[in-house]
């Protein structure tokens, strides 16, 4: 699909519209309740908790959305309405075009089959069978004839970095082998939604690491839509399109790493992200500013000499036809070059620093102390795409809502 | 009800004659469902006389020597060894035969419970109130002494061994229902949930998740009902049930001390037989007998061939 500007946009695979989930007896009387403002404490004199109370989000196809919460916090309750190993109380859960709610049991379990398969924390593999069986499980439950199941299996497993563990049993292997199963297993059940509960939140930090990039690039390689659960913020921000916050129930804040960071939607989420180490977050991408005077490789000088002026600048980034990112120029070069009566740029360009799109703030410092001009930001084909000058590097790093004070003679104070 | 009804002495309490009820109930029972009872005495003593004559038809020596093999195959070689000097022993005391015929009477019993037992187990594990159900009835027919059990049974089944069998499978029916319901309870949810999330069916998760998984401990359960079994086998003796327990009977009755130890000690060596071997077939598994690796060392070749 395309809209207006003419960027291709999906649409979501998963829907959940004010989805409620109340555990307890007659659960369906404290929605009215709740919806009039009943807290979760008044629902609990009655015998009754309420997970999740009116979670509204989207996940588009391709996206690997996070819900981030504490436990407690509703998100596994959240995660398993999805795919209806739970049932929402209220709202309605679109999956792939079916909703949830509405399917009869043996329509549900055909949802499950074809189109979401689950990445569990604790791994849930069964130990009586082999790896390679473990795999397939899926795929057996699909119906699928014993050759094609072992084929696609092994292909999974090769996917993981499992290839040749086909015959061993799942207690012979490591906890992040075994959760490379359990991931494998989701793979080879081919479905489009692959939902993942704390899924590397029971392996220790080097493993989960690996384990966090391995699941990005194999979402680059196969464009599933992941919907991811964790209670950790650095891996949510690690491997989140966009990241939803939950607290209590609630969904607080929906919205990417940088917006969360940058802009939270209430002093808790606010509290949660002030640990984060900002630099290992945030992406040149994030933080740069538009190149706004650039020079063609095609002008003079004199050209330079009055964009300089004109915007206050000593440095040009200097851009082909394509916006390919040709070198930088500097004002007492071309001042010089001016003098001399010079009608184009030879022997003026000097290499530009170049970062790219998706470095991290704090790979951009050692960058940003060697090169005098601004960082050059580059995407894959070379294009210059923005500028990131030193003090917009400083900016990033302070906490946007912070008071500032100011001394001096006029003696007033800015926010 | 003034007939059930009266008063005890002094206490103000009425006195329930719960003991007529049951014998009226037994009597009804009895008197209308009497051809029912007839048939289930036939297939018990037909299939119960088959396999003794089954297992006294070879040669003795023969036969203990299979059975060495079999715990060897199951367990290891120097519990073979073992079973072979016990089941020597039980021939040199001139009880195989009475052993054989507690051995089928066990075995029949065994079976009968465990076709009860084990579906009973599952439907409590599956369902809250089927086991509020159950579990008292469990209770009543554990702890209820055996030798009660027999009377009726003899009322309903006549003297013989189909009441021996009877008796013994109310004696040694819970465990086996028990432990079914608790191995399956203790399946990791997780793994349950894992094959709901795959789309599996309640049926296929029984067969392929819950029931392996809960194998060991269902296993624990079947080694219990054995030898629960062997020892109402005994008792069983009292009704004529023949075999190791009538031997020991007739000992009692005759004040014989060498018999009451010699088909006593044959007993033990069939108990001791009986659990090892099904404890042995209980654990296979990670580093269980040789059946597992066996089956390993064939799922191995199996990958190996494939990778080839």
């Amino acid at each position: 699909m395309i809209d207006e500007a003419g960027n291709s946009i999906s649409l979501p695979v998963i829907e959940a519209n004010g989805v409620y989930k109340i555990f307890g007896r007659k659960p369906e009387r404290a929605i009215e309740r709740v919806r009039s403002g009943a807290t979760r404490e008044d629902l609990r004199e009655d015998g009754l908790t309420a997970a999740v109370i009116d979670a509204s989000f989207d996940v588009s196809e391709g996206e690997i959305f996070v819900v981030m919460g504490l436990s407690g916090s509703g998100k596994s309750t959240l995660i398993r309405m999805v795919n209806g190993l739970l049932m929402p109380t209220a709202g309605s859960m679109n999956v792939g075009g079916h909703d949830i709610t509405k399917l009869a049991t043996k329509e549900l379990r055909q949802v499950r089959r074809e189109k979401v398969s689950m990445v569990f924390q604790h791994f849930a593999l069964l130990p009586h069978r082999t790896v390679g069986e473990n795999a397939a499980y899926g795929l057996k439950v699909q119906g699928l004839n014993r050759a094609d199941r072992e084929r696609k299996a092994d292909e999974a497993l090769e996917m993981v970095g499992l290839g040749g563990w086909g015959g061993s049993l799942p207690g012979e292997l490591s906890g992040g082998m075994r959760q490379r199963v359990g991931l494998a297993r989701a793979l080879a059940a081919e479905t489009d939604v692959m939902l993942m509960d704390e899924a590397f939140s029971a392996l220790d930090p080097l493993i989960r690491r690996e384990m966090q990039d391995q699941l990005v690039e194999l979402q680059h390689q196969l464009g599933k839509t992941i919907l991811f659960i964790t209670h950790d913020l650095n891996e949510a921000m690690r491997l989140g399109d966009r990241i939803a916050m939950m607290r209590e129930g609630r969904i607080v804040q929906i919205g990417t790493a940088e917006q969360i960071l940058n802009d939270p939607a209430n002093d808790y989420v606010a509290q949660f992200v002030q640990d984060v180490d900002r630099t290992r977050v945030l992406t040149a991408a994030a933080i740069m500013e538009p190149a706004v005077a650039v020079l063609g490789s095609g002008q003079g000088p004199r050209a330079a000499h009055k964009l300089m002026r004109e915007n206050q600048t000593s440095t040009l980034m200097v851009v082909d036809r394509d916006r390919h990112l040709r070198g930088v120029v500097h004002e007492n070069d071309v001042a010089e070059a001016v003098r001399a009566g010079a009608d184009n740029l030879t022997g003026l360009l000097r290499s530009a620093v170049t970062v790219r799109l998706e470095t991290v703030v704090a790979d951009l410092f050692t960058a940003a102390a060697e090169s005098p001009a601004a960082l050059a930001v580059v995407d894959d084909e070379g294009r210059l795409r923005g500028v990131i000058a030193r003090v917009t590097l400083l900016n990033a790093l302070g906490d946007p809502t912070m008071t500032v004070e100011h001394t001096g003679p006029e003696r007033e104070v800015v926010r | 009800m003034s007939t059930l009804l009266s008063q005890t002495d002094g206490t103000g309490i009425p006195r329930i004659r719960v003991g007529d009820g049951i014998e009226t109930v037994f009597d009804w029972v009895d008197d209308n469902l009497g051809g029912f009872f007839t048939a289930v005495r036939d297939v018990i003593t037909t299939s119960t006389d088959g396999l003794t004559d089954l297992l006294t038809k070879p040669d003795a020596v023969v036969l203990a020597i299979l059975l060495a093999l079999l715990a060897w195959l199951l367990k290891d070689w120097k519990f073979a060894i073992v079973s072979l000097v016990g089941l020597a022993f039980i021939i040199s005391v001139e009880q195989w035969d009475n052993a054989m015929k507690t051995l089928s009477l066990v075995l029949i019993a065994t079976i009968i419970a465990l076709i009860i037992a084990i579906p009973l187990g599952i439907a409590a594990a599956r369902s809250p109130r089927v086991s509020s159900v159950v579990r008292p009835v469990m209770d009543l027919m554990q702890t209820m002494p055996a030798f009660v059990w027999l009377v009726p049974v003899v009322t309903l089944l006549s003297i013989g061994v189909a009441g021996g069998v009877v008796a013994t499978v109310i004696f040694c029916l819970p465990p086996g229902v028990r432990l079914t319901e608790l191995g399956i309870r203790q399946v990791d949810p997780e793994v349950v949930e894992a094959g709901h999330a795959f789309g599996s069916s309640s049926g296929q998760i029984l067969r392929g998740i819950q029931l392996p998984l809960a194998m060991p401990t269902i296993m624990a359960g079947v080694n219990q009902v054995i030898m629960l079994a062997l020892s109402m086998a005994v008792i069983a003796g009292l009704v004529g049930a023949g075999g190791l327990g009538g031997a020991v009977t007739s000992s009692i009755s005759r004040l014989d001390i060498g018999l009451g130890f010699e088909a006593g000690l044959s007993v033990v060596v069939l108990a001791i037989y009986l659990d090892r071997v099904t404890a042995a077939v209980g654990q296979r598994g990670p580093g269980g007998g040789t059946f597992s690796g066996l089956s390993r060392l064939l799922r191995r070749s199996r990958a190996g061939a494939k990778t080839a």
